[in-house]
């Protein structure tokens, strides 16, 4: 059973959303990287999103854009970033990991044997900010073939029309964009979500999350029970930068502990 | 790789924008729902004789069109070949061809009923064409320029301010055309509601290859007309400078069906293919997604985006337009590239020969049209899309002179 699956109908059982945390792979380096990685389950995500980095990242505010400029500087590659999932395998076999990205790198490792690889490093699913539904036929197939969920986005753009379209054939689960705006802009508030989420529930069964925008450990406690994922990545990257992995780590704590508390 | 077997002829692209595999809209969801938005009031914009009518209106009595087409003698008895035409897009209101889609498109965001419009710019003439439409129309504009290229394009910059514009630099990457479009691209996700982004060349996500296409094709239009009232006949060849290929596509679609005609699309050469340093996508790259669509590309093994280089501003974009991507492979356009150095030579001849600094863009199309005409019968006709003045080019044609002294 993919690792997504499993740990999502754990939760469903407590029931507790779950917190999503967010870093770039190769961030500042591979082994600091690494090491973050390694203490996140511990920390208390209950699942690993990892963005692999790319040098046009128009989905992303500032704070992404300069850890994805940190990773490349260190030599991250697509490539790089499978090793880097493969190696926290060691040590942590049960977190799932989402890979999150843009398609052209994805594109040129080969679509079908990116999946494949990633699959055998470890991975769970992926996220490619830049392919919409209209494109996802062939992508969306060579993932259910290698066993990782190809997550669908919905965005407060979407209407219900476009919702059925989007999410017709969605595994895992969605991916809601809470505001409109790049990673770490504006916060949004816990009505609004509620909301958007209301209506994507009108059209998919799957569990939800709610990312971009979402920062400290009051609004992941607003959004308790309102997400089954809740999403946190600016905050955490900017953490990382400026104070170092240690903080970084107490930071994902905090946020956990707003979910369990 | 698929391989096209009878040539394309400028027929797409099809509902899903595709130029053959090529072009798409690969963009976050936020976007798609404005995209499908942007598509639907193009076809209906498209379908209404008001709208071409206000277009037309415009290009006659503002932009100064039609734009001459110019038999160029001395060039063509230095050369001792073709017949030489420049097609004067330089002539326009704003001083290239730029301003043709920025009419279209500014029509076409007061149907959307937007109050807010935004650009890229890479030499400038985009945002000084889209500053001016916008105060035209009253409507708010920021324009994304890239630091670097404020740098080299000081003038544009300080025109774009006083048309009223909000010029916004770019440090991110390399400071370039291709920043300044991730972040008006960002700009654009934040603010999709009350924004129209004008996008400035034939790449982007669909509709905007078609869009820009269809706003440019009044210059191959009018070319069509003047040579033949001239000679009598259509061109036997086309030459036009190809960044993302504006100017290009827009004055080649008129002819592609003609089976007589040839085209050749110049990229910037800048320091050479071999040298690395250059911005020639279709002679040196590779098929790749970059800001929504699928074209080729300047790109590293990883999939990760090269910067590109050219003396030419303009020309300095690590992408090209999906038709030209598909034109290119069906082999229906020939693309070659001339270097800085190139550029350089065929700016001052032009200015010698005829008295008419080009644009160091189209200075590329003229450099490869020096190559072509001999090789042509002096009964031959030879048009190059002069796609823009040398006025913003002075100062770097001057460095450079100095330099080389």
């Amino acid at each position: 059973m993919n690792r997504i699956d499993h740990t999502l109908a754990r939760l469903r059982q407590r029931p507790r959303s779950a917190l999503v945390s967010y870093f770039t792979a190769g961030d500042p380096d591979f082994a600091t990287s690494l090491r973050l990685l390694q203490g996140l389950g511990a920390a208390g995500a209950d699942l690993i999103e990892l963005g692999l980095p790319f040098s046009d990242p128009v989905a992303d505010g500032p704070a992404i854009q300069a850890a994805h400029i940190r990773a490349r500087a260190a030599g991250q590659t697509a490539a790089r970033t499978l090793e880097l999932v493969q190696a926290l395998r060691q040590s942590d076999a049960q977190t799932p990991v989402i890979l999150m990205g843009y398609l052209n790198p994805v594109m040129q490792y080969g679509a079908a044997g990116f999946m494949q690889d990633a699959a055998r490093a470890g991975v769970d699913g992926l996220i490619l900010v830049d392919l919409p539904v209209e494109h996802m036929a062939p992508y969306h197939q060579l993932a259910q073939e290698a066993g990782l969920h190809l997550i669908r986005m919905t965005a407060p753009t979407s209407d219900d029309v476009r919702l059925e379209k989007v999410l017709q054939g969605a595994t895992g689960f969605v991916y809601h964009v809470t505001l409109t705006g790049t990673t770490g802009a504006a916060s949004c508030t816990a009505a609004q979500v509620e909301t958007a989420l209301a209506q994507v529930r009108r059209h998919t069964t799957l569990p939800l999350a709610a990312g971009f925008g979402i920062r400290t450990p009051v609004q992941v406690r607003e959004l308790a029970g309102v997400a089954e994922l809740i999403v946190v990545g600016s905050r955490l990257v900017e953490v990382l930068a400026a104070q170092g992995v240690e903080a970084a780590l107490a930071e994902v704590q905090a946020l956990a502990a707003a979910l369990r508390g | 790789m698929e391989t096209q077997t009878t040539p394309y002829c400028g027929e797409g692209p099809d509902a899903a924008g595709l130029f053959g595999r090529f072009g798409g809209a690969y963009m976050p969801e936020t976007l798609m729902p404005a995209l499908d938005a942007l598509t639907r009031a193009f076809e209906a914009a498209i379908a209404d004789p008001a709208f071409w009518s206000a277009y037309r209106g415009i290009l006659s009595d503002y932009v100064g069109r039609p734009s001459p087409l110019f038999l160029a003698e001395r060039l063509s008895a230095a050369l001792d070949g073709a017949q030489i035409y420049l097609k004067r897009e330089d002539l326009n209101h704003t001083g290239a061809h730029k301003i043709n889609n920025c009419v279209g498109q500014i029509l076409l965001a007061q149907r959307m009923g937007k109050r807010r419009v935004i650009a890229e710019t890479g030499a400038g003439q985009h945002g000084v064409a889209t500053a001016t439409v916008c105060a035209l129309f009253g409507l708010e504009c920021a324009v994304y320029m890239g630091a670097e290229d404020m740098a080299r394009q000081a003038a544009n910059v300080r025109r774009m301010r006083l048309l009223g514009a909000e010029v916004r630099a770019v440090h991110a990457g390399t400071a370039t055309l291709k920043d300044a479009m991730n972040e008006a691209l960002r700009d654009w996700i934040t603010n999709v509601g009350d924004t129209y982004y004008l996008l400035g060349t034939g790449a982007g996500p669909h509709p905007y290859p078609r869009l820009v296409r269809e706003f440019q094709r009044i210059i191959g239009i009018e070319t069509r007309e003047q040579i033949l009232t001239k000679t009598g006949r259509l061109p036997d060849a086309m030459v036009a400078c190809v960044g993302g290929g504006s100017n290009a596509i827009g004055f080649f679609h008129p002819f592609l069906a003609e089976p007589a005609v040839r085209f050749y699309g110049v990229e910037a050469g800048g320091l050479g293919l071999v040298s690395g340093k250059h911005a020639a996508c279709l002679g040196a790259g590779s098929p790749g997604v970059l800001h929504g669509n699928l074209t080729y590309l300047l790109q590293d093994g990883d999939g990760q985006i090269i910067n590109a280089y050219s003396i030419s501003a303009g020309l300095d974009y690590p992408g090209v337009g999906p038709e030209h991507a598909l034109l290119h492979e069906c082999g229906r356009v020939k693309y070659e590239s001339a270097t800085d150095a190139e550029a350089l030579d065929a700016f001052h001849w032009l200015a010698r020969l005829e008295g008419i600094l080009p644009a160091l863009e189209s200075a590329h199309a003229l450099a490869f049209a020096r190559k072509l005409a001999p090789t042509l019968g002096r009964d031959q006709n030879l048009v190059v899309c002069l796609s823009g003045r040398g006025d913003k080019d002075v100062d770097t044609v001057i460095a450079h002179q100095e330099a080389a002294q």
